[in-house]
């Protein structure tokens, strides 16, 4: 079990500091400093061993998260609270700095309290704590919700108070996905993965019973052979091949293991329903067509097309495009038709913007690369291209046949929920070889 | 960085170095970084020249990025350039850059070196040292074939400056030092030597370092420096503190020179001109005077400076070891600085007192100090120091004090450090063995050792107490008796345990007469300690229960039962449970007699190298014992063990008993060697044969002495061209086979199906017979089921000039692809011949052609696909391409030579069945020549692979 937890700034200095167990001495704090930190990034790894103490560190902008343990833990679990963590304070105070961290200590310390018992982690849920951990002063709270807090967080449903009560019952959900590729000059795919996300926002009343529904291809299959396959028939793809997904703590797992149906009592407020990744059959929003030309030792001439892949309809927005540049490069000239292009000389790469762009068009960049000649005889190592976009919908193909709201002790039926949903992918890492 | 004048700073580097030092992250000093080397690219780029302030300031970027630990593969060209400015900072800019970064880059090594000759050659002493700090700095082998010419003569130009002499001369010793085969001083020696009167006193300073590594080379040539050296010497010494100005450190004159000239001294004898000697004398007694002399200062430099000079004059008296007057004073001086408050001046004092001690003069002298050492050794704090002060007691040790040390060091045993306690009770166990006047103290000593130190005795130590023991009648008694006393502590050493146990098994009678330490108490005392023992020292302790029976008839019952005992006679150790069955064995059924010669006592030991010596010299600690002690050790030693020399016939009764043990290995006390099947148990004695290492290695000599003649019995190796003679007769069944002065082979040979017969004709080339002729065909290894050859006996007697036949059947059992050996023997002229031939049997004598069509062929030759079924070669012809040859050869082969089968005329294709006992293997070839190549591809197909390889093998040779 995590031994201690330590949070740093980017000099090393110590901001949080939690020792759980006794195994862990203050030494282990210097140690880490010395051997990871002042390492100057020869430490790669993010779990280290020193002295048979293991460190495992997260790293947010500048600030650095380790726990600390001398016992043989899982390090995806200490991993998963880490990042747990981090979701906790953005959730409180917004982003990870070190002027926040120093101006929340007192909170931080409070949740860490709360969050993780002699070293087992626990109730981890935003909306849970926040009842009762709070950054205004508490009102003197009656002995009924005293007692109410208790019982929720100790029971079975342990993210979701009762009583709750909207006056509009709105529901939000977002499929947020990022395709990650890479692929070969000739553009053949090499690697092609998707990692997707459900997250909901939910603003129901009472204790709604809700059942999600997407185009599982094991859930349509099945369907399918009941009979009533209408929808297959009438676009090509309807159905995708899910390669592992996890879920959030209220779904049911015995019924997804049995029915594949997802069904759950939501959390209120936001939180992450699930995550999946598939494989197979990705929508590449983008193709990415490298020219290099090598003229002479001095010069080299780049030419990048870049198409888009989706509906006309659709906009793709936020694209960039790095074309990276050789170490001994001393001039760049980028002329492009769309966007605006910049050679980042501290970046080595030219950086090429478009705010936006719809489908099923191209666009072009050529660059000319001066370079200056040198002595090594090294050769450039040709980095990949790499790309960064935004577009309104899943590439993985994924879509949300229904979600379904049941209530019975209230007053309020499926159609009385608004329902909002939205697709949304982004690049992950996203290179093409030149 | 350069001395920064107001109007002279780079505020650029300034600003840049602020900028990296402000970076909060990696990331964002590798991001600046970055920034920083495209604006330089850029710079460097671009078409207008930089002005050299410019490019002074981006050269000085780049270094500062490469110190960061990023690489620069550029801005070379732009440092070289920086070389040839005529402004100070930026020729130094461009040197600094050079020397950190260019490694033998070929290209711009050219343009440095052109320009440093520049800078070398220039009259401006400044660049000069600028250049010749580049060379030193860079120190490169190339650098050193560049100007390893050049530098002697500014050295030993008459016009150079001051200045730059210094340089050269420590220029030129980073060169010697890294290629010394490329710095000929040659002409340049005796002007080298002669800077030792240079006026420049810096400029002596260096040449004197040079001189000094010169001369450790090739002393000869550079003899005449001592002269000078001692002149120059004097005159420092003899100098007033004020004299020298610069060159005088707290009120000290010169003393970095003064300890350099001291220490070239010590790289030769004494000087032979008596005045020089004279002089030099003079001068080491004016240092130690001065050494008496109150300070000058009470400042810790000037004393640092006037015992720098004082140590090594010190060292230099040590090493003439001529002086006794000078030696005496040396050591009484240092005597003074024994109780120093200084410890590295007590440290230092002990050390040279060390090698003090070895010398004959000074050796009475060093010995007045030995309470003021015994004292260092209790009382001094650092263990360093007191690890000298053991040393040099060990040093100081003769006969007169060796009680009193060897007392003082046992009890600092006690206390010591457990770092040095091994090396401590090697030489407290030395001493005590070398200066032994009587006996019975040597014995106490060495006990009280295991008592104190058990763990740090080592197996040497012990030995050699018994050994010592065992050779002296008169202390075996005493010995007996105080090993008894020892034993009777309540805890004591297992070390201890097997020296008691040794002697108590040797020499128990002696004091078997007192009842306090009668027999049955003896035993008893012993077996108590038994159950505590490690395995070797319980073998130990059963050994020595048998020589009590033996000793001690009345015990034998008691002994018995121990023996018999289940802990011992099924003990779970096979040695342990081997001798306690043996012992059981021979002491109820041998008789008295019998045991009394097996268990016989020891007889002396023959003398040798103290083993504990040996181990010391293996140790070699710091400051250990010079050659001399050692030998001088021996010698004692050898007085000591006195006589061992007369009888010598010992050896052999030693080397008998330890022939006896099936494995004399030099495993300690023969524990791990196999089952003894001899009757005779090992006795006790073989326990200590063992003791001696040298003892195994005479056995082994011993033992391989016996077979020098019946090396040439076995057969002789293959000739090395039996190969050649096999690839002759691939093709060809009748010729010669081998042939010499002496001896002709023919052989005729014809071959059926799977069996073939052979004659081999033995030709007696001489006048004279051949006698006790044999001759014998063996199938090695692997070709033993492959093939079965049988051999018709021959005539033993060959007649000058005649010819005896031999048939030899053989029968191909399997595919093969070795070839049996013959081998001949006879006497010529009663001198023993011996020859090893291949017989030329192949696979492909047992070859049936076959005929066949051409689209058979190819149909067989496509069933016949599998790639390891092919073997494929490509060669170059050997011989000339004529067609009928290599037809002739190929029907040689016994394959059948298709005609009109292949496609192309020019090749050649054949087919042919191996016939074995075993199977038939079909085999299809194909030979395309390459006449303009001049060579030739052959392909093999055949069903088996082992097959279609080995006649691959065997054809290509022959075209």
């Amino acid at each position: 079990m995590i031994g201690g937890l330590f949070i740093y700034n980017h000099k090393g200095e110590v901001l949080i500091s939690r020792v759980y167990r006794d195994d862990i001495g203050r030494n282990a704090v210097d140690a880490f400093r010395v051997n990871v930190i002042h390492a100057r990034q020869q430490v790669r790894s993010p779990v280290t061993n020193i002295a048979r103490t293991s460190f495992f560190h997260v790293k947010r902008s500048n600030i650095w998260l380790a726990a600390v343990t001398k016992q043989n833990v899982n390090a995806a679990m200490v991993f998963e609270f880490l990042y747990k963590m981090c979701d906790v304070m953005t959730a409180y105070f917004g982003k990870i700095s070190e002027e926040n961290i120093k101006n929340n200590f007192v909170l931080i310390y409070e949740l860490l309290d709360e969050i993780l018992d002699f070293g087992y982690p626990q109730n981890s849920e935003t909306g849970a704590l926040k009842t009762f951990i709070t950054q205004q002063g508490i009102k003197s709270q009656t002995k009924e919700e005293q007692s109410q807090i208790t019982s929720q967080v100790t029971g079975q449903i342990g993210w979701r108070r009762e009583g709750i009560k909207y006056r509009r019952n709105e529901l939000f959900l977002d499929v947020l996905e990022s395709v990650n590729l890479l692929m070969s000059p000739q553009g053949q795919v090499l690697s092609a993965h998707v990692s997707g996300r459900v997250v909901m926002k939910s603003y129901l009343s009472g204790m709604p019973e809700c059942k999600f529904g997407m185009n599982d291809k094991i859930v349509i299959d099945k369907q399918g052979k009941g009979g009533t396959t209408d929808d297959t028939g009438k676009s090509g793809k309807q159905s995708i091949a899910i390669d592992d997904c996890t879920f959030h703590q209220c779904v049911r797992l015995s019924k997804f293991d049995s029915e594949r149906s997802i069904s759950f009592i939501p959390p209120d407020g936001e939180y992450e329903l699930m995550r999946y990744r598939t494989t197979k059959d990705i929508i590449l929003p983008f193709r990415v067509i490298p020219l290099v030309r090598e003229v002479g030792r001095t010069k080299l001439e780049v030419k990048v097309v870049i198409k888009s892949n989706f509906k006309p309809s659709l906009l793709a927005q936020k694209i960039e495009v790095r074309i990276p540049t050789p170490l001994n490069t001393s001039g760049v000239q980028v002329i492009c038709m769309k966007g605006k292009a910049k050679y980042k000389a501290s970046e080595n790469a030219i950086v090429w913007k478009i705010k936006r762009m719809a489908g099923m068009k191209e666009s072009q960049i050529s660059a000319e690369i001066e370079l200056l000649p040198t002595n090594d005889k090294k050769k450039w190592a040709r980095p990949p291209i790499s790309m960064n976009f935004e577009v309104p919908f899943a590439p993985s193909g994924l879509k949300v046949r229904y979600l379904k709201v049941f209530e019975p002790k209230l007053n309020y039926s499926d159609h009385d929920v608004i329902k909002w949903v939205r697709y949304i992918g982004r690049s992950g890492i996203y290179e093409t070889r030149c | 960085m350069p001395a920064v004048s107001k109007g002279d700073g780079m505020r650029g580097l300034a600003v840049f170095i602020s900028d990296i030092r402000n970076c909060k992250s990696k990331e964002a000093e590798i991001k600046r970084i970055n920034k920083e080397l495209a604006n330089i690219r850029s710079k460097f780029k671009g078409d207008k020249a930089l002005d050299g302030y410019s490019k002074k300031k981006y050269v000085c970027k780049l270094l500062f990025i490469f110190l960061l630990g990023h690489d620069i593969d550029f801005g070379h060209m732009e440092a070289v350039n920086l070389l040839s400015s005529n402004k100070y900072t930026e020729k130094q800019i461009g040197y600094l850059f050079i020397s950190v970064l260019v490694n033998s880059n070929s290209e711009l090594i050219r343009l440095i070196n052109n320009a440093i000759k520049n800078d070398l050659s220039s009259r401006n002493p400044t660049f000069m040292c600028l250049a010749l700090h580049c060379i030193a700095n860079v120190g490169s082998r190339e650098m050193a074939e560049a100007f390893a010419g050049e530098i002697p003569r500014i050295l030993v130009a008459g016009d150079t400056m001051d200045s730059v002499k210094q340089s050269a001369a420590l220029c030129l010793l980073r060169l010697y030092k890294t290629s010394p085969d490329l710095v000929l001083m040659g002409e340049w020696t005796s002007r080298v030597v002669h800077l030792l009167n240079d006026q420049h006193m810096g400029v002596v300073t260096a040449a004197i370092s040079l001189i000094t590594c010169l001369s450790q080379k090739n002393p000869d040539e550079f003899k005449t420096c001592v002269s000078l050296a001692v002149s120059r010497l004097s005159r420092i010494v003899s100098s007033a503190s004020t004299d020298l100005q610069d060159y005088t450190y707290y009120f000290v004159p010169a003393p970095w020179l003064s300890c350099k000239l001291l220490r070239l001294l010590q790289c030769y004898p004494p000087p032979e001109d008596g005045a020089v000697k004279g002089r030099l004398v003079e001068c080491l007694e004016t240092i130690l005077n001065k050494a008496q002399e109150p300070p000058k200062s009470k400042k810790v430099q000037h004393s640092n400076a006037k015992n720098a000079i004082l140590f090594e004059a010190i060292s230099l008296i040590i090493h003439y070891d001529s002086e006794p007057n000078l030696l005496v004073r040396a050591c009484n001086q240092l005597g003074q600085f024994l109780q120093h408050r200084e410890t590295n001046l007590r440290y230092l004092a002990l050390e040279s007192m060390c090698t003090l001690a070895s010398s004959e003069f000074s050796h009475e002298a060093v010995k007045t100090h030995i309470e003021t050492v015994i004292n260092a050794l209790k009382t001094e704090r650092d263990v360093s120091v007191r690890q000298r002060a053991a040393d040099l007691l060990y040093a100081m040790c003769d006969r007169s004090n060796a009680k009193q040390i060897v007392a003082e060091m046992l009890s600092y045993l006690e206390t010591a450090d457990y770092s040095i306690r091994e090396e401590m009770v090697l030489k407290v166990a030395i001493l005590a063995e070398k200066y032994a006047v009587d006996y019975s103290w040597y014995v106490d000593t060495i006990l009280n050792l295991i008592r104190i130190a058990g763990d740090y005795v080592s197996e040497e130590v012990w030995y050699r107490v018994i050994q010592i023991v065992i050779n002296r009648d008169d202390v075996q008694g005493y010995a007996a008796k105080t090993v008894f006393e020892a034993l009777q502590a309540p805890a004591c050493h297992e070390n201890m345990v097997k020296v008691g146990g040794y002697i108590l098994g040797e020499f128990g009678n002696l004091i078997a007469g007192d009842p306090r330490s009668s027999p049955l108490v003896q035993f008893n005392l012993l077996h108590s300690k038994f159950h505590l023992c490690s395995v070797p020292t319980r073998a130990l302790l059963l050994s020595a229960y048998i020589k009590f029976i033996n000793l001690f008839p009345e015990t034998k019952s008691t002994i018995q039962e121990v023996l018999r005992s289940d802990s011992q006679i099924r003990n779970s150790d096979v040695e342990l449970q081997q001798r306690a069955v043996e012992y059981l064995k021979l002491s109820s059924i041998a008789s008295t007699d019998v045991l009394a010669t097996v268990l016989e006592e020891m007889p002396p030991f023959p003398e040798r190298e103290s083993s504990i010596l040996a181990k010391l010299k293996k140790k070699k600690g710091p400051g250990a014992v010079s050659v001399n002690e050692l030998e001088e050790g021996k010698r004692e030693g050898g007085e000591l063990n006195g006589g061992g020399g007369e009888r010598g016939g010992d050896n052999s009764t030693i080397a008998a008993s330890n022939a006896s043990t099936p494995s004399p290995s030099a495993d300690l006390l023969g524990l791990r060697t196999g089952p003894q099947v001899s009757a005779a148990p090992p006795s006790a004695g073989s326990l200590l044969v063992d003791v001696f290492s040298e003892a195994g290695v005479n056995d082994d000599g011993f033992l391989s002495s016996a077979p020098p003649s019946a090396v040439s019995e076995d057969a002789a190796p293959p000739l090395p061209e039996s190969n050649e003679l096999l690839n002759k007769f691939v093709c060809k069944n009748n010729g010669v086979l081998f042939e010499n002065q002496l001896l002709q082979i023919g052989i005729k040979s014809e071959y059926r199906q799977n069996l073939g017969r052979m004659y081999l004709f033995y030709g007696n080339k001489t006048s004279v017979q051949f006698v006790t002729f044999t001759t014998t065909v063996s199938c090695p290894g692997e070709l033993h089921p492959q093939l079965n050859v049988q051999a018709k006996p021959v005539e033993p007697l060959i007649e000058g000039g005649a010819q005896v036949q031999q048939v030899i059947n053989i029968e191909c059992l399997g595919d093969f692809c070795e070839a049996p050996l013959l081998n001949i023997k006879f006497r010529y002229g009663g001198a023993l011949q011996n020859l090893s031939l291949k017989l030329p049997v192949t696979i492909n004598k047992f070859f049936q052609p076959t005929e066949m069509a051409s689209h058979d062929f190819f149909q067989r030759w496509k069933q016949l696909s599998q790639p390891q079924q092919e073997a494929q070669k490509i060669f170059k012809a050997s011989h000339a391409m004529d067609t009928e040859v290599i037809k002739a050869k190929l029907l040689g082969l016994g394959m059948a030579l298709l005609e009109n089968v292949d496609p192309n005329p020019e090749n050649f294709v054949c087919a042919g069945v191996i016939q074995t006992k075993a199977q038939q293997v079909g085999s299809l070839l194909r030979l395309e020549p390459n006449a303009q190549a001049q060579m030739y591809r052959l392909t093999l197909r055949s069903s088996k692979d082992t097959v279609s390889k080995r006649l691959c093998e065997l054809l290509a040779e022959q075209f």
